[in-house]
């Protein structure tokens, strides 16, 4: 028995040293990891998701006015970040595929254009952000949506209280987006720094991999966020 | 993590993304069609189609090791339309304003 014992010993020291003793090899190991953040996005799916929902409950209610005030937000500003999402999602599978495939120049480049992509996006909001404020458009005291007609109902114009609720509900949803590309911006970050250093191989890339299912995720997120918030009753 | 990790996968990359700029194109364009009730239900098609792609090949569902990783996001997609299916079917019916 000790000396079986002992045999074990020596056999798990020549294993990547990445590799945790409770895993049994190293595909084992990335599969668990995978697991693991996809349910952790699970959770991030419920908790957009009782947003969504907030949304649909009040789009039926306020139908007009949500178009009425969906119409006042530059389409063509979002569908631009949507473009530069999807853009940055290129990149990611660049930068996992690069990770598998030891490419390590690919790997940073990849890295760099999505934070820049990323930082672009932030940069485009910014400047959606400043119409909204310009145009009193943010939920507050100095709201303002006064003799704005509804979509279909030139002679109707859109009930002031009702359009600040559409306007709670794109602030909270694309704000909270944000945060969530803040975050991930931060995780690249991270992994740029990472792979500076060479750290990931084609056995343990397991941080690019997660940081990009985030970054994937966020990116979903947004698939819905544009033509929610952007692109209801836009037809003359 | 796909099994062919032999041959390039870059090519289906470029692809999916060639795909998902052509459905955010539609979208924004078909916006600003007259198409009554069915403006919304063409572009939450196409947004779900955009995050089918995204999620089956970017994301490498299509071709996990893992069997586990399919029943998580199913049942997570389950549980979402249990919240968004039944709270519509109460607010969505409800004849009084």
């Amino acid at each position: 028995m000790p000396d079986s014992t002992l045999v074990g010993l020596h056999h798990e020291e020549e294993h990547h040293p990445e590799l945790l003793h409770h895993f049994a090899d190293a595909q084992q190991q990335r599969d668990s990891a995978s697991l693991g953040m996809w349910i952790f996005l699970g959770t991030e799916i419920m908790f957009f998701g009782g947003l969504f929902c907030a949304y649909l409950i009040y789009r039926r209610w306020y139908f007009g006015d949500f178009g009425a005030a969906s119409k006042s937000i530059n389409a063509l500003l979002g569908a631009t970040n949507t473009a530069v999402l999807i853009c940055s999602s290129l990149t990611v599978v660049f930068a996992v595929w690069a990770a598998q495939t030891a490419r390590r120049r690919l790997l940073i480049g990849s890295l760099v254009i999505t934070m820049l992509l990323g930082l672009t996006f932030l940069g485009i909001k910014g400047v959606e952000y400043k119409e909204k404020f310009e145009e009193h458009h943010v939920p507050g005291p100095s709201f303002s949506f006064d003799h704005v007609p509804i979509p279909g109902h030139p002679d109707q114009y859109a009930n002031p209280r009702h359009a600040q609720i559409f306007f709670s509900l794109y602030f909270i949803m694309t704000g909270l987006h944000a945060l969530h590309m803040i975050i991930g911006l931060g995780l690249f970050a991270w992994l740029l720094f990472m792979a500076w250093k060479g750290r990931f191989t084609p056995e343990y890339h397991t941080p690019i991999e997660i940081g990009g299912l985030y970054w994937h995720f966020v990116d979903i997120v947004w698939i819905y966020l544009f033509p929610l918030l952007y692109l209801i009753d836009r037809h003359p | 993590m796909s099994e062919n990790s032999k041959s390039s996968p870059l090519k289906m990359y470029f692809g999916i993304w060639a795909a998902l700029l052509l459905g955010t194109f539609i979208t924004y364009k078909v916006a600003f069609i007259d198409l009554g009730r069915f403006n919304a239900a063409v572009a939450l098609i196409i947004a779900t189609i955009k995050a089918l792609l995204v999620a089956l090949f970017f994301m490498h569902i299509k071709g996990a090791h893992e069997k586990l990783l399919k029943l998580v996001v199913i049942s997570t997609v389950f549980f979402l339309f249990i919240l968004l299916i039944l709270s519509m079917a109460d607010y969505g019916t409800r004849t009084w304003s």
